[in-house]
């Protein structure tokens, strides 16, 4: 892997005075590959229990510097332990097929790791053909300066993408308009007091429908509870979700 | 034959993008798509003989007039530009997986690189170098994606057979293992 392709992350520091380089790795199988080749282990026959310890002595490295690790980086841990378990204890005999022998617990990571290392190669070659064709110039290019403001082919994506960003831009600015409502609980205890006095008996959807807002609904099932408190009234129901029934104690 | 020659340089010099055949055709009614595709070629071989200093090269399915990489610190000079910011190593792999595995879903693109990634997607689209492609036909029908042709000229690809294939890559790996790298150890 070249020097430029590893990444690798530096401090931005004005004074120069602090640098940090560390090895960014891209996943669990960008370390474990490395691990692999550096140390130049047969990748068909990985030594479980060292490269697991190294693995997880990563992991603990990265906790010390307080960089969190997305799952997949556990999920790996997790997966190497249960090989390295795997490894340790006898064959199952109730699985052995009766002609092919067991199957070594790495055959699957193994698997995994050489179909990533060759896209990891695929990426470097794209890399290189990237270098090479960021320094060619077409007749006529736009590059004049690090003008980003080009008149490009909008798809549906760009629409959505554009439509998001001015609904981002507009979140901020959201004005709640809070209405003063001029009614207080105890306006409402009066006027449902008046009406039960007059009717004898309600129905609560009664004050569902019409034009009533949803503070005015809210309001009165307020009152009605204050009510039944104060023992003034009984709320009847025959099953859950039915209409209330009030009626006056 | 030269008078040809010509007019076909004169037509990649004033189009910044790769100009297709059927694009030369309607103008050149009298020839055939293999006649001016083969007088493109020559031209091609006979700039490289009287200079170094441009090329034409096939990009994208079109031909191209640009300048060779060499000169690109003289241009970049002269322009008083910085080299472009390139595309990250997750960004590069991404690309990778889905150039050779497309139509292919996120899913699959995690799976092979082990890391789940939607923001590197993200990136990709915007700057166009992949594209949706429809949803595939298995549970939870996921997108698909592709790489476009910003993807060809990006890399300098003329089609996605230029690529190496894979089983070139997992020759190479076979042959050579990975004999640049540093031995570094990951932590101190």
């Amino acid at each position: 892997m070249s020097e430029e392709l590893g990444a690798i992350v530096q401090s931005e520091s004005e004074e120069r005075s602090l640098k940090i380089r560390l090895e960014v790795y891209e996943g669990p199988l960008d370390l474990l590959l490395h691990l692999i080749r550096t140390q130049e282990i047969d990748i068909h026959d990985i030594p479980i229990a060292q490269i697991t310890d190294q693995y997880l002595r990563y992991l603990a490295f990265m906790k010390d510097l307080s960089i969190s690790l997305a799952g997949e980086w556990l999920a790996m841990a997790a997966t190497l332990i249960l090989i390295k378990s795997k490894m340790l204890l006898p064959p199952d005999p109730q699985e052995e097929g009766p002609e092919e022998g067991p199957e070594d617990p790495r055959s699957e990571l193994v698997e995994q790791l050489l179909e990533y290392e060759k896209f990891k190669s695929a990426a470097q070659m794209l890399f290189e053909r990237e270098t090479v064709e960021l320094s060619v110039w077409p007749r006529g290019a736009d590059e004049f300066g690090e003008d980003e403001t080009e008149v490009v082919d909008a798809g549906v994506f760009d629409l959505v993408q554009a439509f998001h960003k001015i609904v981002e831009r507009f979140k901020d600015r959201v004005v709640i308009e809070l209405e003063h409502e001029p009614v207080t609980l105890e306006d409402k205890l009066r006027e449902l007091r008046g009406l039960l006095a007059l009717k004898g008996e309600l129905m609560f959807s009664s004050f569902l429908e019409g034009r009533l807002s949803r503070f005015h609904v809210v309001l009165t099932f307020f009152a009605l509870l204050e009510m039944v408190r104060m023992r003034e009234v009984r709320l009847l129901q025959q099953r859950l979700y039915e209409d209330i029934r009030i009626v006056a104690c | 034959m030269l008078d040809i020659r010509n007019k076909l340089l004169a037509i990649l010099f004033s189009s910044p993008e790769p100009v297709e055949l059927a694009q030369l055709q309607t103008v050149f009614p009298q020839f055939d798509g293999q006649q001016l595709e083969s007088e493109i070629d020559s031209l091609a071989e006979e700039f490289k003989h009287w200079q170094q200093a441009l090329e034409i090269r096939r990009i994208a399915g079109g031909f191209r007039l640009s300048t060779l990489p060499e000169h690109h610190e003289t241009i970049r000079l002269f322009l008083k530009t910085k080299p472009s910011s390139k595309l990250s190593l997750a960004a590069l792999e991404t690309l990778a997986v889905i150039a050779y595995k497309q139509p292919i879903t996120l899913p699959e693109v995690s799976e092979i690189r082990g890391v789940k990634g939607s923001s590197t997607i993200r990136t990709l689209l915007e700057k166009k170098l992949v594209e949706t492609r429809g949803r595939k036909k298995t549970v939870g029908r996921p997108m698909q994606y592709g790489t476009t042709r910003e993807f060809l000229v990006h890399f300098g690809l003329n089609d996605l057979s230029e690529l190496p294939t894979l089983k070139e890559f997992e020759q190479i790996l076979q042959d050579g293992g990975e004999t640049a790298e540093s031995p570094t150890e990951p932590q101190p």
